[in-house]
């Protein structure tokens, strides 16, 4: 090829314009591939309220209901329970709930619509894992006597008392979070809908 | 056979057929000197192989669908003819993968294969092992197992750390859902048979051409080109075909002799190579009482654990456990010693190689065992021995006492 003749001002022009407007080409082209990853359509519409019938709970135990395909915990605390929340507040790390990990109707160290009735997302704020329901009082391998009953994540070790509350120095930064959900008579608690919402 | 010739002919007249063949085996010069570590570089490839050959198989049964996928990998196990060989050899192979790949990670540390002019073989390496790692983490989800799906929601959940509201929709990025769901289950199926398979298929034959365009380096670290005959070959060189690719088939039947015995006799390798709550199918309810990552990642995975929350954000830990990996990228930088090879440093290399290794297995223990008490001391200590190993390396490389280096390959 000859290089007489040749305009490099020219040259140097259409390189650059070409590179600019396929650098653009790609980058419009990568957002219907990026977004196609998303959740999509029916992932973001699977999240119906869920009916949960609480009659048959006894004190003290735990069920748990899947909403949006993530395990919600409903516990009933007994007297004891609910009294110790507050002497354990010098161990935990958000004692009254002040990080919006919660509805506004459910905040300060019982984090319930009614107290007895403990409603909260079974994932640990860590890396996600369900921990274990550990209601003895007093367990050897959790800290003996100063244990009032809680959680405990088998992953890396987090722990949390019955409100959900995180223990200080816990791997979990934030408390668990507390789904929307109202009382829809007595003994029927629907997740997914706040409460005073039609 | 004068056929033959002549159609050798024409094809090379269109293709580089035997120019290739030359370049690449008959005439490629390799050290005389190869040892026992030299072996794993074609026993990477071969159970590379492998993967690719038993995973074509297990995609003509499995289902990648969150209601069926444990169920069809049970059937493929229980009545697909030969079925249940297929699959542990693809998942007892991943295992038997990533020992051959330590292994020869291990080799280039000891003999300074990513010194000068060999970087670049080393970050393709590098790149081979992180996609590799990729890979082994998509493909363990796809059983939908118990710890296929806890597994997956730790690692995911991992992303979701990054601070600056960034972290939530990655993770929802990654998994297509909120949590692992069947998008997740689908995508990671696609990328564990076709994305990542042809990157790593990519960066193998990138990895070998750096190799043959510098040559490879030996046991001594000496470079052979340095002496030739007349003809330009090097005196201490040996075409790769036949010395090398006879030798190396003898270590691979050797190496296959013990992965047979692993495949027939304990293909989960006592928990270590296919964990037992893998046998529960996926209960995204209930997380098991001790999940763990399999073996492979557990160094890793104990660094991340050793780093406590600092601001409320499991974020640092995850950034130490990624500068584990990338510090290793950055040894052909950090490694000042004038001499390659492990025979002619110093003690100090020796030592630290030693140290490193031996923290690198404790760490991978550690991963295996519940975070706390005396075992998160543990963790914390040989995470420091371990990123010790790198950042103090340009400085100990340095006033390490070498031995001069031969002219010539040792007969060793």
């Amino acid at each position: 090829m000859s290089k007489e003749g040749v305009d490099l001002g020219k040259r140097r022009f259409l390189t650059a314009a070409t590179t600019v407007v396929g650098g653009v080409g790609v980058a419009v082209a990568l957002v219907p591939f990026i977004s196609y990853m998303m959740p999509s359509a029916r992932a973001r519409a699977a999240g119906a309220p869920v009916e949960v019938d609480i009659s048959k709970l006894e004190l003290g135990k735990k069920m748990t209901i899947g909403w949006r395909k993530k395990p919600v915990w409903v516990i009933r605390r007994t007297e004891t329970n609910l009294s110790d929340l507050e002497t354990l507040d010098p161990e935990m790390e958000d004692p009254l709930s002040e990080v919006p990990q919660q509805p506004s109707y459910t905040t300060g160290r019982i984090r319930a619509i009614k107290p007895e009735y403990m409603v909260v997302i079974g994932l640990c704020t860590h890396l996600g894992c369900s921990p274990t329901f550990r209601p003895d009082l007093g367990a050897h391998d959790l800290g003996g006597d100063a244990w009032k009953g809680g959680f405990f994540c088998p992953c890396h070790g987090s722990k949390f008392d019955l409100s959900g509350r995180v223990y200080a120095g816990a791997p979990a930064p934030t408390n668990l979070v507390v789904p929307p959900h109202k009382y829809l008579t007595d003994t029927v608690i629907i997740i997914g809908e706040d409460q005073g919402v039609a | 056979m004068k056929m033959l010739t002549a159609l050798l002919g024409w094809i090379d007249a269109r293709f580089p057929l035997t120019k290739m063949w030359k370049e690449h085996l008959s005439e490629y010069y390799a050290p005389k000197n190869f040892n026992f570590w030299y072996f794993f570089g074609s026993i990477a490839l071969l159970m590379l192989v492998m993967q690719i050959i038993t995973g074509i198989f297990l995609t003509m049964n499995y289902k990648p669908d969150a209601e069926l996928a444990f169920a069809s990998v049970e059937y493929i196990m229980r009545d697909v003819e030969w079925g249940w060989l297929i699959r542990y050899l693809h998942s007892t192979g991943a295992s038997a993968f990533f020992i051959v790949i330590y292994l020869h990670m291990f080799r280039g540390l000891m003999y300074g294969s990513y010194q000068k002019p060999r970087e670049l073989i080393w970050l393709f390496g590098m790149l081979i092992y992180v996609a590799l790692m990729a890979e082994a983490f998509m493909g363990y989800l796809l059983p939908w197992g118990q710890m296929s799906y806890w597994g997956a929601q730790v690692i995911i959940s991992l992303f979701g750390t990054i601070p600056f509201g960034i972290g939530e929709p990655v993770s929802a990025w990654i998994r297509g859902d909120f949590v692992i769901a069947d998008a997740t289950l689908n995508r990671f199926f696609a990328f564990h048979v076709i994305a990542v398979p042809m990157i790593l298929l990519m960066l193998v034959v990138a990895h070998i051409l750096a190799l043959h365009e510098v040559g490879s380096n030996n046991p001594d670290g000496i470079d052979i080109k340095k002496h030739k005959d007349e003809n330009g070959i090097p005196l201490d060189g040996i075409p790769f075909h036949p010395y090398y690719s006879v030798k190396d088939i003898v270590g691979i039947i050797v190496f296959l002799i013990f992965f047979a015995v692993v495949i027939f006799f304990i293909p989960d390798l006592w928990g270590w190579f296919l964990e037992k709550d893998n046998f529960i199918p996926a209960d995204p309810l209930k997380t098991p009482e001790h999940i763990v990552p399999l073996w492979y990642f557990t160094p890793f995975y104990a660094i991340l654990r050793a780093v406590p929350p600092i601001f409320g954000s499991q974020f640092p830990g995850v950034l130490a456990m990624a500068m584990a990996i990338v510090v290793l990228f950055l040894v052909p930088w950090l490694d000042r010693s004038p001499v390659r090879s492990i025979r002619y440093r110093g003690a100090i290399y020796k030592i630290a190689l030693a140290i490193f290794v031996i923290s690198f297995l404790f760490l991978g223990w550690l991963g295996t065992q519940p975070a706390g008490g005396v075992y998160l001391t543990l963790s914390r200590i040989f995470s420091v021995v371990y990123f010790g190993f790198f950042i103090l390396m340009p400085w100990y490389t340095m006033i390490d006492k070498t031995k001069p280096v031969p002219e010539r390959v040792t007969d060793k």
